[in-house]
């Protein structure tokens, strides 16, 4: 067995391949947090309440309808997207004209009601939700054992943080995005429904954070705190990333991840405080964010 | 006769407001079909904001503004533009974040008839070359060009176009006078708010000047020399 350091392999990569599956939750929820920013300059606040409904949309698909991962991987992005496009349209539309501030303590408010309410039913016990049959079991590599679950979930993720990257940087509807983004009021001007697309980045935004909770949903136990546990490193992730940029949000959450898995294989006592060190370091000399533009 | 036809856009007693400050007090003029009418004034006179009503892209405005029939206060911008109305802003607005091409293509064909890719980039050379390159990485006669163009492929029939010389070398202006020239020929209207006074009167057929957020005169092309003295006057020059 190769050893590094006095480190066996296994435990190396073991650790690098967490540091990797942390960073797929980093990057697809800074990437939401990122894209309904840019659009709507609001501070989600509620993203981490909308990742944990969407576990339990999941849990409660299974539990009570029957309904597996796979049409969960379908439904929880509708429901959870859905609920978001009923808030923006009921509530955060209110609230552009105002100071951002607004927007931020209306979304912490949001996250404090769901969170209470699953607190409520729910209890703070995790719920157990199953890895699909399909992606069960794993394959010893040689220099380390590598589950399927895990894998899938560093996979999809990526697919799905790389398909909104494309679709925001080639595609005509991302031109439209980025446009509006700019000069809302001239890209409407030009016969496009602004609202209409403020509503769905939102809604495209929140259904990601849904679809993280249901990644996450067979790796941690399904809970009502699992989005506040979660949330405090991504917004430290989208400080040290920048809001501006979409390839930005992906490459901090994955390389955040990676850097926290190592820092578990060489000095496991600061693992839990990295990333906030690097928030400081970061924000001393560069306070817009790694990829963020300085005003 | 014209005179006989009703006016492709009417506008009566427009009212606008930025915040608390009423800044547009009853402007009225028209535009009939295939003309091109200028908006002349001093600066501060309130011709970007009687364009940007029209557009209805000013916080607050009350009047009558009829296009073809239909009356535009209180319809969305976008619901306006979709009715045929194109809009060259004065300060261009060009995105950063979008390339040449992607500027280009952005405004939705709003009517059938717009002008091909092919047919722009034979109308303006540069923005071929260009067009991979950041929106705002053209020169300002690019950038001026790109506007124009972008609104010329949605087939809008009436465009709004506001001081698209300002600021631009006489080689430049001559080529978009060539290009505005071209599209009058094609039956496209034009409300035209320029400064460059010599530049309009070798396309327009009618000026009206405003002053003070009202319109104070009115007269065609042909009796520019009989106005002149006044529209000096007018115009401070
Ligand atoms: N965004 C704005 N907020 C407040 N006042 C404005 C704004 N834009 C223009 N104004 C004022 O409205 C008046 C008319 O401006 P404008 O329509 O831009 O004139 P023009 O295009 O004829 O130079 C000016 O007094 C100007 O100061
Ligand atoms: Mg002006």
């Amino acid at each position: 067995m190769m050893s590094l350091l006095g480190i066996s392999s296994q435990a190396l990569f073991g650790q690098l391949l967490l540091g990797l599956i942390n960073g797929s939750f980093y990057a697809l929820l800074s990437l939401g947090l990122a894209v309904i920013f840019g659009m709507l300059n609001v501070i989600n606040f509620a993203h981490g309440a909308q990742y944990m409904m969407g576990a339990f949309v999941a849990y409660l698909l299974l539990q009570f309808a029957g309904i597996g991962y796979w049409p969960a991987l379908v439904l929880v992005p509708v429901i959870i997207g859905g609920f978001g496009i009923v808030l923006e349209r009921t509530m955060l539309c209110r609230l552009y004209r105002l100071d951002p501030l607004y927007g931020l303590l209306l979304t912490f408010g949001i996250a404090m009601i769901i969170e209470g309410l699953f607190r409520y039913g729910y209890g703070v016990s995790g719920r157990p939700y199953p890895i699909p049959a399909a992606l069960q079991g794993g394959y010893n590599l040689g220099f380390m054992f590598l589950p399927v679950y895990r894998a899938w979930v560093v996979v999809a993720s990526l697919l799905l943080c790389l398909s909104t990257w494309f679709a925001i940087e080639r595609t005509r509807l991302g031109a439209m995005l980025r446009a509006a983004t700019e000069n809302p009021v001239l890209v409407q001007a030009f016969g496009i429904n602004v609202p209409l697309l403020v509503t769905a980045t939102y809604g495209f935004g929140v259904a990601l954070a849904g679809v993280a909770g249901l990644l996450a949903a067979p790796i941690l136990q399904v809970n009502p705190l699992m989005g506040s546990n979660l949330i405090i490193i991504v917004f430290a992730v989208v400080v040290i990333g920048g809001m501006g940029s979409i390839l930005g949000s992906i490459l901090t959450g994955f390389g955040l991840g990676i850097l926290e898995g190592l820092t578990k294989v060489f000095y496991p006592p600061a693992s839990n405080v990295v990333i906030f060190v690097v928030m400081v370091g970061v924000l001393l000399v560069k306070p817009a964010g790694l990829f963020g533009r300085e005003k | 006769m014209l005179e006989a036809a009703s006016p492709l856009l009417e506008v009566q007693d427009l009212h606008a407001f930025y915040g608390e400050s009423h800044v547009l007090h009853g402007v009225g003029f028209s535009v009939f079909a295939g003309e091109v009418v200028t908006l002349l004034g001093r600066n501060g006179a309130g011709k970007t904001t009687t364009l940007r009503s029209i557009m209805g892209i000013v916080g607050k405005r009350r009047g009558l503004i009829r296009y073809r029939g239909r009356d535009l206060i209180g319809l969305a911008s976008n619901r306006i533009a979709r009715l045929g109305m194109g809009y060259v802003p004065e300060e261009r607005g060009i995105f950063a974040a979008l390339s040449v091409e992607e500027n280009l293509l952005l405004p939705p064909r709003v009517a059938p008839g717009g002008l091909s890719i092919d047919a722009i980039h034979i109308l303006f050379p540069n923005l071929k070359e260009r067009r991979h390159s950041p929106g705002t990485r053209l020169s300002g006669g690019e950038q001026q060009m790109l506007a124009i163009a972008r609104i010329l492929r949605t087939g809008a029939g009436f465009i709004l176009l506001d001081e698209p010389t300002e600021g631009l070398a006489p080689v430049i202006i001559q080529q978009i006078g060539r290009a505005v020239r071209e599209l009058k020929r094609t039956g496209l209207t034009l409300l035209l708010v320029e400064q460059n006074f010599h530049w309009a009167a070798s396309i327009a057929d009618r000026h009206y000047v405003m002053e003070d957020g009202r319109v104070v005169d009115c007269f065609s092309n042909d009796d520019l020399d009989a106005n002149r003295e006044k529209l000096h006057r007018y115009l401070g020059v």
